[in-house]
């Protein structure tokens, strides 16, 4: 009797056990990932959330090389959402600089200028920029002065926190300066559209260039003076450098020049003490971290801590095949060369004068038969490039040991670039600038070019078409020829053809509208809000 | 006088006056009682019918009767569902009778949710199959006991590996981005479904040997019990038990020869030296040419082998000092019939089923302890031997001695297809599991109130796998760092509490019963990862290897309350009713309960219409209706906003420093449940005293909020696309199920059943907002260059239809023209706008055929199954039956599938890849199982008695598909490769003593 007792007991305890509720159990909270309150508790957080914004200019998601992508949607990580080689696809391959012996999907509608609204590889591109707004919009909503506050941050990290709530404003601009020079309109979001609310809404081309321009000014006295600040971070002159790149394409984005205005701008830069290096082989090289002096801007590459497919590593490996050592890396990829176009703009292919002529592999010459490309595919055809290199200039070791990833920065803003910006929008009647100068900083780019003066040109030579050859010579594939080409008039017209331009082997003109890329359609369906570009 | 009594005293007799031809003859009346023969307990409801007449009655609750009938019957048949029909001579007016209980499948008892009930009582779709109908021969895990067994369950494993999983499907897909597998409860204890590091398939640790019967459950009204989890169906597995009486043990054992059933079919050597030659003949180019090499070497004999199998266990059940019990031990060792592939599992199931107290508190004990060991091979060998040059030797100078493609600076080339032999040789990744499962059931009938009793269950799902991965230092895959070695360890601790109390009436007086059920439940699922970095076979730490964090802890959980209530009237009409409340720790707290109503009602024709027609054994109609919850999708916490630490190779330099980032991840803070709502119509029959029985059942399934990851806009997440809930889909289909004896005669028995199911899915909702023009989501990657996706997720059609071009063939000869596709808009150029949908890749019908014939001591047993209507994607021919593969661009040679042969595709063209020419008709009929056994009787001195069994299992397969298996367990519809079924030869002995 005394044990049935118990037992009743001992049922009706557990049965009471385990009818109460345990609601408040049902509150978890992952162990690794933090809390926005958490992750924002201390200034190492912010700092490593600035990280994260700086980062998604170099690499494309949380692990690297791949695995953990920032952007999902069916999109190939290490080729369709990375930032350098969408830059790459969208302002090289569609010119005279680039063709792709792959076969990847769209690949080839690049060069062909063909272009669909439902092309995949677009999708990517225009994703990126907005998702790397979206990070910044997060990341001010989360750095304001009241937020620091309430955190308790103070002193010289809120000071910093300042600083970098600046350059995340720069990075916001800089990111739709990519839309509206590939995409002209796009889907708008600042630091008041929270998420999971309402849908994004819109902002014309020219809207945004305002926004960017009145963004970059607005920032100017938070940012911190050039060359003030750590390595990997934008002061000032990156400001000014992007606002001269901005007016300098005033007339494409809003019908109206501002040659005047860019002029100022590059001024700016060119007085801010950078200086042209020596050597132009070794500022695409794996320890032109040292070349910092000539960039405004680099985004950050390491063959070990920095690691993704579509950074320059893409750029070492998809311009080799057996040739790979001369990239520094242990195998290629067999992809990207130049056509005849970018040929025709040296005189002397062999890199023996002009020493930026850096056409010339173990494996592959620049013979007429050699740059003539028969076959889209066959990499064995067209002029091979051998300018981003992951070899040190002191000869030291790579990062990686196994030789695939980069250690090459990719610089945004040279001052070459600046050179010529100053230069062109003399040329085409900017107020604030004089020829002769003009005529210098161009002569200053060939002679560093040439290693002496037997290149340097004269005044009578300083034409408009000499400085898009020169922009051709001195910027390839670094990101520029779309927009230079399109600036000129000669990306779809039939005034400048080159093989294989429209995917025909003489090239030939197509219609206006591949100026501007289409509104992914896919983006859309889910934002009906984005109207499209006109002819797509 | 109650209207029973009415109706049985005045009608009947009533009736049978008028029925009769004799009415005037003199009539007699006839009294009795009918009891059980085993242990002579009154039967109810037994029906008693005059021999030769018309008529009847039905025995009362305390198994009397009384029959009034004309006095020229001689004779009354006494039957009922579950006893044999018996017939006794009238000898005086009282007749008492003892009829004998059959094996009639409508008395079984059918694990159901949360308790059993009678075969014949069943209100919902539910399939119990029992050891005697599991598909026999060597099964290493205990799903494919049931392949081709149950009408609208398809079980397809995963392909051929030793102990390897498979994919379960009840009634097609429900989700789109959540798990459409079904719940497994095993004993009371829903088990962990999910992986677990180090072994293939967690089923795989339960010794099917120990499964005494699996019901599968398949409409709401039956799995809405579970609720949340429940919307793939539940299958539940009963393991045995022990039985008062003497001890009783059985051994048995099983040796089985796996062998290769079908090898892929590609090129010869000689294949790829003519094409390499013509092609360079053609282009002039002689690159490829050079690469040739002389030998003949076929790459798949290289890699498969005969696989060996043992499975040995021994069980005792019987009882100790009045406590049943079962104790089983099993040892398996297989073999894969891929090279290094090896699983061996030892285990052992304990099964106590005391009573105390005068029989009021029932205690039941299951423990399942198992240790699997296995031995991975790289299955990226399959696909390496079918790709692999076959003009090159298999042995080379460097790299471990195994030929492989150089660059030319005598390094492997990076990108080029290993060696297959190497990849399994020079690879060993092992691992070993252990997992217990138990639980402890106290049920306690209240001594002062014996209706009511209460439930306590407490169980436990842990699992704990680690294991070393080691690539040898020479191997080309890993050379770089000197091999590679990683140790991996993870565990999983499942925890189930439960109370419940029952509460069971019959009220005789208004001849109703009743079972109400209340429930309290509450689930931890907890998964303990530990990272490990890489080292070299060195010892040296491969750079970038380490882990973000060394551990890591996801969690889920859920509480729950169920109530039910059962309530039969008159034996005639069954009522279900439940109603459970669930929440889940993946919503946030102001969207984590979910509701999940269900009922059913059923009709015992047989009682109502047809209680004296002998040859309707059963007739029932069943309705129900229900709605079952889902949250299981890999997000844990997809309401949360929280922040991600990137790793080692994910870091950004400012200064000198390298910084981890901090990522915000998308969420959607008001994602709720996923709920479907099934309606089911069934009818179950039975005739001529269970000769042919079996069940239709016609059901709709509508799932809404889908848990769907859709495309959002950019710039309203921190992500493209998002865990959200949009979208709606139906299922709908019909289950037929016949199971006849057409011979059934003293020394011959042949038993022929049939299953067949048709089911249609179909998206009906995609998005928020409606958009004209809106193409789906695209899904299922099958390479050809990046991400072409050759499946759309789109309004109107099943999921992963397929979306292709459609390929122009030569009007002459038939054979499809290299790049050619029709432009189906007429715009003069061939663009994504002309690819249109097509086909897709899950079945219409799937069906089952087994057959067992009886012949004294021998027995021959047929099963197979097969399905229809269901495409595949040919991925192999499309990816290598193109002169691209063959000629890779990056300097070397593969082989290519014997369909370029026919179709001599260049592969120069994106959209190749993805021609409907590839889809291939899938319908298949596979002859899973033929086995023959012979009872030996009694040996050993009458001591023990001998069965003996042969099998071979994968005997063959019809198909229209030129792949290697049309089987697949993938549901995007793609096959590039697959590790072969076997085809295995099994012999066993079967002793019991």
């Amino acid at each position: 009797m005394k044990s049935r007792i118990i037992i009743i007991l001992l049922i009706a305890v557990v049965a009471v056990l385990a009818a109460s509720s345990c609601a408040k159990k049902l509150d978890l909270f992952p162990q690794n990932d933090l809390t926005p309150e958490k992750a924002y508790s201390t200034p190492a957080g912010y700092k490593s959330v600035l990280a994260k914004i700086y980062g998604t200019l170099s690499i494309t998601g949380n692990a690297g090389p791949a695995g953990a992508p920032d952007i999902a949607g069916g999109l190939d990580e290490g080729s369709q959402v990375a930032f350098i080689r969408m830059l790459f696809n969208c302002e090289e391959l569609p010119t005279d600089e680039a063709v792709v012996a792959w076969n990847d999907q769209t690949i080839h509608d690049f060069h062909d200028l063909k272009w669909t609204s439902a092309d995949p590889f677009l999708k990517g591109i225009y994703a990126r920029p907005i998702y790397n707004i979206t990070l910044i919009n997060e990341y001010l909503r989360e750095s304001t002065d009241a937020k620091l506050s309430e955190r308790g941050i103070s002193g010289t990290d809120a000071d910093d926190i300042k600083k970098s709530r600046a350059e995340a404003r720069f990075l916001r601009a800089f990111n739709y300066w990519v839309m509206v020079d590939l995409f002209g309109k796009s889907t708008f979001i600042d630091e008041t559209n929270l998420i999971g609310t309402d849908l994004p809404g819109e902002k014309s081309r020219t809207e945004l260039f305002n926004y960017i321009e009145g963004e970059l000014k607005a920032i100017d006295g938070d940012l911190a003076p050039v060359k003030t600040i750590e390595y990997g971070r934008v002061d000032q002159g990156a400001a000014w450098a992007l606002l001269a790149r901005l007016y300098l394409n005033a007339g494409v984005y809003t019908g109206t020049t501002r040659y005047t205005d860019a002029i100022t701008y590059a001024k700016k830069v060119i007085a801010a003490g950078y200086s042209l290096q020596p050597n132009y082989a070794q500022l695409f090289m794996a320890d032109n971290d040292k070349r910092k002096d000539e960039f405004m801007f680099a985004i950050n590459c390491d063959g070990l801590h920095t690691q993704a497919y579509g950074n320059t590593t893409f750029f070492v490996h998809a311009a080799c095949g057996d040739d790979h050592n001369d990239y520094g890396v242990g195998g290629g990829w067999n992809g990207y060369r130049a056509t005849k176009g970018l040929a025709d703009l040296f005189t002397d292919l062999t890199g023996g004068t002009d020493k930026r002529a850096m056409f010339t592999t173990s494996k592959y010459g620049t013979a007429p038969s050699q740059v003539a490309i028969s076959d889209v595919s066959n990499f064995e055809n067209g002029l091979h490039v051998n300018k981003w290199k992951n070899i040190r200039s002191d000869g030291g070791p790579i990062s990686d040991v196994t030789a695939n990833f980069s250690d090459v920065d990719f610089p945004v803003f040279r001052l070459s670039e600046m050179y010529l910006i100053y230069a062109e929008a003399v040329l085409r009647n900017g107020s604030g600038g004089d020829a002769a100068t003009a005529l210098t900083y161009v002569n200053l780019i060939r002679t560093r070019a040439w290693g002496n003066t037997s290149g340097n040109i004269t005044s009578a030579a300083l034409t408009l078409d000499f400085l898009l050859a020169e922009r051709g010579r001195e910027l390839y594939w670094e990101g520029h020829r779309r927009t230079d080409l399109i600036r000129y008039g000669l990306l779809t017209t039939g005034t400048y053809l080159w093989p294989w331009k429209g995917g025909v082997s003489s090239g030939t003109s197509v219609d206006s509208k591949y100026n501007i890329f289409p509104i992914p359609a896919a983006n859309r369906t889910a934002n009906p809000n984005l109207t499209q570009n006109a002819g797509y | 006088m109650k209207p029973k009594r009415l109706f049985v005293r005045i009608v009947i007799p009533l009736l049978l006056l008028l029925a009769s031809p004799a009415l005037f003859a003199q009539n007699k009346t006839i009294s009795g009682k009918v009891t059980d023969s085993k242990d002579g307990s009154p039967l109810s409801g037994i029906s008693v019918v005059p021999k030769g007449s018309t008529g009847g009655t039905v025995t009362a609750a305390d198994g009397t009767f009384r029959l009034t009938v004309s006095g020229r019957v001689t004779t009354l048949i006494f039957s009922s569902i579950g006893f044999a029909t018996k017939e006794v001579d009238i000898n005086g007016d009282n007749l008492d009778v003892s009829l004998i209980a059959t094996n009639s499948s409508l008395n079984e008892v059918v694990v159901v949710a949360y308790g059993s009930r009678k075969k014949g009582d069943l209100t919902g779709a539910v399939t119990s199959i029992s050891t005697k109908e599991f598909q026999k021969g060597a099964i290493a895990s205990g799903e494919q006991l049931l392949v081709g067994k149950v009408a609208g369950l398809q079980v397809t494993t995963g392909g051929g590996s030793a102990g390897g999983g498979s994919r379960i499907r009840i009634r097609g897909t429900a989700s789109l981005n959540a798990s459409n597998d079904p719940l497994i409860v095993i004993d009371g204890v829903p088990v962990e479904s999910n992986g677990i590091a180090g072994s293939a398939n967690l089923l795989n640790t339960i010794n099917p040997d120990d499964y005494e019967s699996v019901s599968v459950l398949k409409d709401a009204s039956a799995t809405a019990l579970y609720g949340s989890r429940a919307s793939n169906g539940v299958i539940i597995i009963t393991t045995k038990k022990g039985s008062k009486g003497k001890t009783k043990f059985n051994f048995n054992t099983k040796f089985s020869v796996g062998t290769i059933a079908k090898k892929v079919d590609v090129l010869t050597a000689d294949d790829i030296r003519a094409i390499v030659n013509a092609d360079a003949a053609a282009t002039g180019n002689t690159t490829y040419q050079k690469l040739l090499g002389g030998e003949n070497t076929d790459w798949q004999d290289q890699i498969y082998q005969s696989a060996l199998g043992f499975d040995n266990n021994i069980s005792a059940s019987g009882s100790i000092k009045n406590i049943p019990f079962r104790l089983s031990f099993g040892y398996l060792n297989q073999a894969g019939i891929l090279k290094t592939n090896k699983f061996d599992r030892y285990s052992t199931a304990l099964n106590l089923s005391p009573k105390f107290l005068d029989d009021h508190l029932s205690v039941n004990v299951n423990l399942k302890l198992s240790q699997t060991t296995n031995r991975f091979a790289d299955e990226g060998a399959v696909g390496a031997a079918v790709t692999f040059d076959p003009t090159q030797p298999v042995h080379g100078a460097k790299y471990g001695g195994y030929y492989e493609w150089l660059q030319a600076d005598g390094k492997a080339i990076d990108l080029a297809t290993r060696n297959p032999l190497a990849l399994l040789m020079l690879r060993n990744n092992n691992s070993k599991v252990q997992r217990i499962i138990g639980n402890v059931q106290l049920d306690y009938k209240l001594h002062f109130f014996p209706d009511l009793h209460v439930l306590v269950n407490a169980g436990i799902d842990n699992g704990s796998g680690s294991g070393d991965d080691n690539t040898d230092s020479t191997s080309a895959t890993n050379y770089k760092t000197a091999g590679r070695f990683v140790h991996y360890e993870q565990k999983k601790k499942n925890t189930i509490s439960s109370v419940s109390l029952f509460y069971t009436k019959e009220i005789p007086s208004i001849k109703s019963k009743l079972d109400v059920l209340a429930l309290h439940e509450y689930q931890d699922f907890v998964t303990e990862v530990s990272n490990f970095p890489s080292y070299g076979q060195n010892g040296v730490l491969i750079p970038g290897s380490t882990p973000t964090f060394a551990t890591d802890k996801p969690e889920y959980r859920l509480e729950s309350y169920l109530g039910r209530l059962n309530y039969t009237f008159d034996n005639k009409y069954l009522l279900t009713a439940s109603l459970r409340r669930d929440a889940s720790s993946k919503f946030s707290p102001d969207t984590r309960v979910g509701y999940f109503p269900a009922g059913a009602f059923a009709w015992k024709l047989k009682e109502t219409f047809f209680k004296f027609a002998p040859v309707i054994t059963d007739l029932k109609l069943r309705v129900g209706w229900g709605v079952t919850g889902q949250q299981d999708f890999g997000n844990l916490y997809p309401y949360l906003p929280r922040y991600s630490q990137s790793n080692s190779t994910a870091q950004y330099q400012f200064g000198n420093t390298f910084y981890s980032f901090l990522r915000p991840s998308a969420y959607d803070a008001h994602i709720k449940w996923e709920t479907t709502t099934t309606q089911n119509l069934g009818l179950d029959f039975a005739f001529l005293n269970n000769r042919i029985s079996g069940s239709v059942d016609l059901y709709y399934k509508k799932t809404k909020d889908l848990l769907s990851v859709i495309p959002v806009a950019p710039g309203s997440n921190f992500d493209i696309t998002l865990l959200t809930n949009v979208g709606n889909m139906e299922n709908r289909g019909i289950e037929f199920t016949l199971n006849t004896t057409p011979i059934k005669r003293n020394d011959l028995t042949w038993d022929f059943g049939f299953n067949i199911a048709y089911n249609k899915s179909k998206i009906t909702n995609l998005l928020k907002q409606p958009d004209p023009n809106f193409k789906g989501i695209d899904v299922n990657g099958v390479g050809g260059g990046l991400s072409n996706y050759i499946g759309k997720y789109i309004v109107g059609y099943a999921p992963n239809v397929y979306y292709v071009y459609k390929q122009v063939y030569d009007s002459k000869t038939g054979a499809p023209i290299d790049g050619l596709f029709d432009d189906l808009n007429r715009d003069g150029k061939i663009d994504d706008n002309d690819r249109y949908l097509y086909k897709k890749p899950a079945p219409d019908v799937t069906f089952g055929i087994n057959t067992q014939v009886t012949y004294q001591k021998w027995s021959l047993g047929l099963t197979a199954h097969g399905s229809l209507g269901n495409y595949l994607y040919n991925q192999y021919n499309s990816n290598n039956g193109v002169l691209r593969a063959i000629k890779n661009p990056l300097n070397f040679i593969q082989n290519g599938s014997r369909s370029y042969l026919d179709t001599k595709f260049s592969g120069n063209s994106t959209n190749e890849y993805l021609s409907d020419y590839f889809i291939e008709n899938a319908s298949f009929f596979r002859f899973d199982n033929i086995n023959v056994g012979y009872n030996a009787g009694k040996v050993f001195n009458n001591k023990a008695s001998l069965r003996l069994l042969a099998s071979v299992q994968n005997v063959f397969i019809i198909t229209n598909y030129k792949g290697l298996d049309p089987e697949t367990a993938n549901d995007g519809g793609t096959q590039y490769t697959l590790y072969p079924r076997p085809r295995t030869f099994s012999l066993g002995v079967n002793l019991d003593f």
